[in-house]
């Protein structure tokens, strides 16, 4: 068998047998739904206390206008009791009472007075109720003051709601609905899911290789195949690595996702949409929105989208990976390391850094340069890919990687080679720039 | 014939010469030690045949021909800073090293077997190199080095870190290999067991290749003309070898017989010695002293090293 395959099967194996591996991804999608439908689902939760709210209303306004909710209930009181109450609230047989004062149309205040800090939720539906009837009064006046018949209705009729639907119109000719906001998510999330990868990966690629130096094994490996053979087949191995557990959380969260339809009654998704803010406008849907959302998808060039992601992933990875590897040949402990990490890092952290003015704007000039330079190329421009940009600017930021690969591969494989058979030197940049001009 | 020969070999790194026009011979199924004190350039030049690295200059000839890259699965190495992945599984990485080396996973898992039974090591494949004691991962990277039947095994210190009763067994197996028609290259700094199991030594300093020959041949070339005469008591023979171009080193009387150690300040052959001792005492027994590896070592190293 090829020696490099036999050390890249290796190299999978024994990371995606550990237990870590197998916990952490399958745990993830777990964790992930867990997150973010959870909250939502809790938020939702109804309110389902009883609660017997006092009224005191001095301005007469609103006896028999303040109706009962399913678990809120009204009951007006008198003065006297009022004024029992308000010396000591320990005597209070509600909830909480409510103060509404004669000039209430005038002062717009009430008070609303408990022994503990009333909910949120309470507080809330009060106040509507009691701005709700006031504003109908108030209304009723001004209509009947300005003598204009079915003013009501007229002024209804004035509120508009513009759906402004983006329409991308190809070479050819077609006519594409397109959605932003669509665009912005799967940018970014393709964006974050590269640096997030990369950056655990390219560690554990160092790792790898200061596991190697200093349990000393790597002189009996070189001496049955060559560095670049062992790196290569480390690198790829990992990187598999990295693909296996990202294919594991799509999937997953995609078997979650919709078992979660399943169990959850529609009220209870919609709900938790909304409270997700997913769909902005959510009051509205219906079955037109979920329509127009998977035309909105599917009119996403996803073809090209998935294969830019792959592209841009493994070059990423190793690009990074192969100069973490070469970092983690380099020196002899953790500490050396991270030192040496962090100028091979800067880009990269650099690049999640713009990564939100990138995603407002894609096409700046920001967004340009970034998504050309190969270490920040990875990231940025899998943000622009969702949006859509000139063949030329993909395939030149493309090929841009690629010329970029082999020669970091090239100057990691040199620092590497000679690193691997290095102790007990501390090393510094001039000393690594030397070993690029050794021959081996 | 010479299974492994090096010519004019120079090695540099930034500034330091490692290598500087070395070359040796190695004969087939012979143990070939290769001595020097640390740093003297012995890795580099084993680092160089196991093509770690590549010469400046000079080459390496294996069969009479240039080195390949292939022969590297003619080549098994222990290098002296052993290691192997802790977390693994012994067995896995015997046949993870063997199949690096380019046996079949069936010739890999036969081979192993017969070295784990030799060794009555079977219940540790299943476990993690960690699980073991230093002695016991030593005897695993041992049968990983020999596993795949090189023609040319490599062996760096192949004793340190081994009890008295491993370490014979694994000098026998070593010896044993030989036998079997491996040629083996031996470096090591304990002398006692280069005299025990070296041909051919090859003695490396500051670069320079400074001895090369058989073991026989250095020891003759080192003696110093110091013999060690056994004579009866009946009187005291000191004053003899006090004087008349003797050097007396020393003088031991035992009941009967005193032994004296001396040097002879002039080269004279041992029977005229003999001959011109023969008149004046009566001698048990005579012999000459040759001096061990060590004090070869010793003497060579600080006369090429003159202290400042």
């Amino acid at each position: 068998m090829n020696k490099s395959l036999l050390i890249l099967k290796r190299e999978y194996l024994t990371r995606v047998r550990k237990k870590s591996f197998i916990i952490l991804t399958l745990l993830v999608p777990f964790l992930f739904a867990g997150f973010t439908v959870l909250p939502a689902w809790l938020a939702m939760q109804d309110d389902e206390e009883q609660r017997t709210i006092g009224v005191y209303d001095a301005s007469d306004l609103f006896e028999s206008r303040l109706t009962d909710t399913e678990f809120t209930h009204f009951n007006f009181i008198d003065k006297a009791e009022f004024q029992v109450i308000e010396q000591d609230i320990s005597t209070s047989r509600f909830y909480a009472v409510l103060h509404v004062p004669e000039d209430i149309l005038t002062s717009n205040k009430a008070r609303l007075l408990s022994g503990k800090q009333v909910t949120f939720d309470v507080k809330n539906m009060i106040g509507n109720k009691l701005e709700d009837i006031i504003e109908k009064d108030k209304k009723a006046v001004v209509i009947e003051e300005s003598g204009i018949p079915d003013l009501e209705q007229k002024l209804a009729s004035t509120r508009t709601n513009i759906q402004l639907e983006t329409i991308k119109i190809g070479q050819t000719g077609e006519a594409v609905k397109s959605s932003t906001e669509l665009a912005m998510g799967v940018g970014y999330a393709a964006g974050f899911i590269i640096y997030m990868f990369v950056f655990i990966y390219g560690a554990m690629v160092m790792r790898g290789v200061m596991e190697e130096k200093s349990s000393r094994i790597v002189e009996v490996i070189i001496s049955s195949v060559k560095p670049t053979q062992l790196m290569f087949g480390k690198i790829v191995g990992i990187g598999l690595v990295g693909l296996t557990q990202l294919v594991f959380w799509v999937v997953l969260i995609f078997l979650i996702a919709t078992g979660l339809q399943f169990f959850l009654t529609p009220d209870q998704a919609e709900m938790i949409q909304q409270s997700q803010g997913m769909m902005g406008q959510a009051p509205q849907i219906e079955q037109n929105a979920v329509l127009n959302a998977i035309e909105l998808v599917g009119n996403l060039n996803i073809p090209l989208i998935l294969g830019s992601f792959l592209f841009y992933f493994l070059g990423g990875f190793l690009m990074y990976s192969s100069l973490m590897g070469a970092v983690g040949a380099a020196v002899d402990h953790e500490e050396e390391a991270q030192q040496l990490m962090l100028p091979v890092t800067i880009p990269l952290i650099f690049s999640i850094i713009i990564l939100f003015p990138v995603v407002k704007n894609p096409e700046g000039s920001l967004a340009f340069w970034a998504s050309m330079f190969p270490f920040t190329s990875p990231v940025i421009m899998m943000v622009r890919v969702p949006y859509g940009l000139p063949m030329w600017e993909l395939l030149l930021s493309m090929g841009i990687l690629v010329a970029s690969i082999y020669g970091t591969i090239w100057v990691a494989g040199k620092i590497y080679r000679t690193g691997i058979l290095m102790y007990g030197k501390k090393v510094n940049f001039k000393e690594i720039v030397k070993w690029l001009f050794y021959r081996n | 014939m010479e299974l492994i020969k090096a010519t004019n070999v120079v090695k540099d790194y930034a500034g330091h010469r490692a290598l500087d026009e070395v070359s040796l011979a190695v004969k087939e199924q012979s143990i070939f030690g290769l001595l020097g004190p640390n740093g003297a350039g012995k890795t580099t030049l084993i680092r160089i045949i196991n093509q770690i690295t590549a010469p400046d200059q000079g080459e390496i000839q294996l069969f009479g021909r240039r080195l390949k890259p292939e022969d590297i699965h003619q080549i098994g190495y222990l290098p002296e800073e052993r290691g192997l992945y802790k977390k693994m599984k012994v067995g896995e990485q015997a046949l993870y090293l063997a199949q690096l080396k380019g046996m079949s996973r069936h010739d890999a898992l036969k081979g192993l077997k017969h070295w784990f039974e030799k060794f009555e090591i079977q219940p540790w494949w299943n476990k993690k190199i960690e699980e073991l004691s230093k002695g016991m991962q030593q005897k695993i990277q041992f049968v990983t080095t020999v596993v795949h039947q090189p023609k040319l095994l490599i062996f760096d210190e192949p004793f340190s870190g081994f009890d008295p009763i491993n370490a014979n067994l694994l000098k026998n197996e070593i010896l044993q290999l030989k036998e079997n028609g491996a040629t083996i290259i031996f470096s090591t700094h304990n002398m006692a067991s280069v005299e025990e199991v070296c041909d051919h030594i090859a003695l490396i300093n500051r670069s320079k290749k400074i001895l090369d020959g058989p073991i026989d041949t250095i020891k003759e070339q080192y003696k110093n003309d110091i013999f060690e005469v056994e004579t009866t008591a009946q009187h005291d023979v000191t004053h003899h070898f006090s004087r008349n171009g003797f050097k007396l080193i020393e003088y031991e009387l035992q009941g009967s017989i005193q032994r004296v150690k001396f040097q002879m300040e002039h080269q004279m052959p041992s029977n005229e010695l003999i001959k011109n001792l023969i008149e004046k005492m009566e001698i048990r027994s005579f012999r000459e002293v040759i001096p061990s590896m060590n004090e070869v070592f010793i003497q060579v190293v600080e006369q090429a090293n003159p202290k400042k």
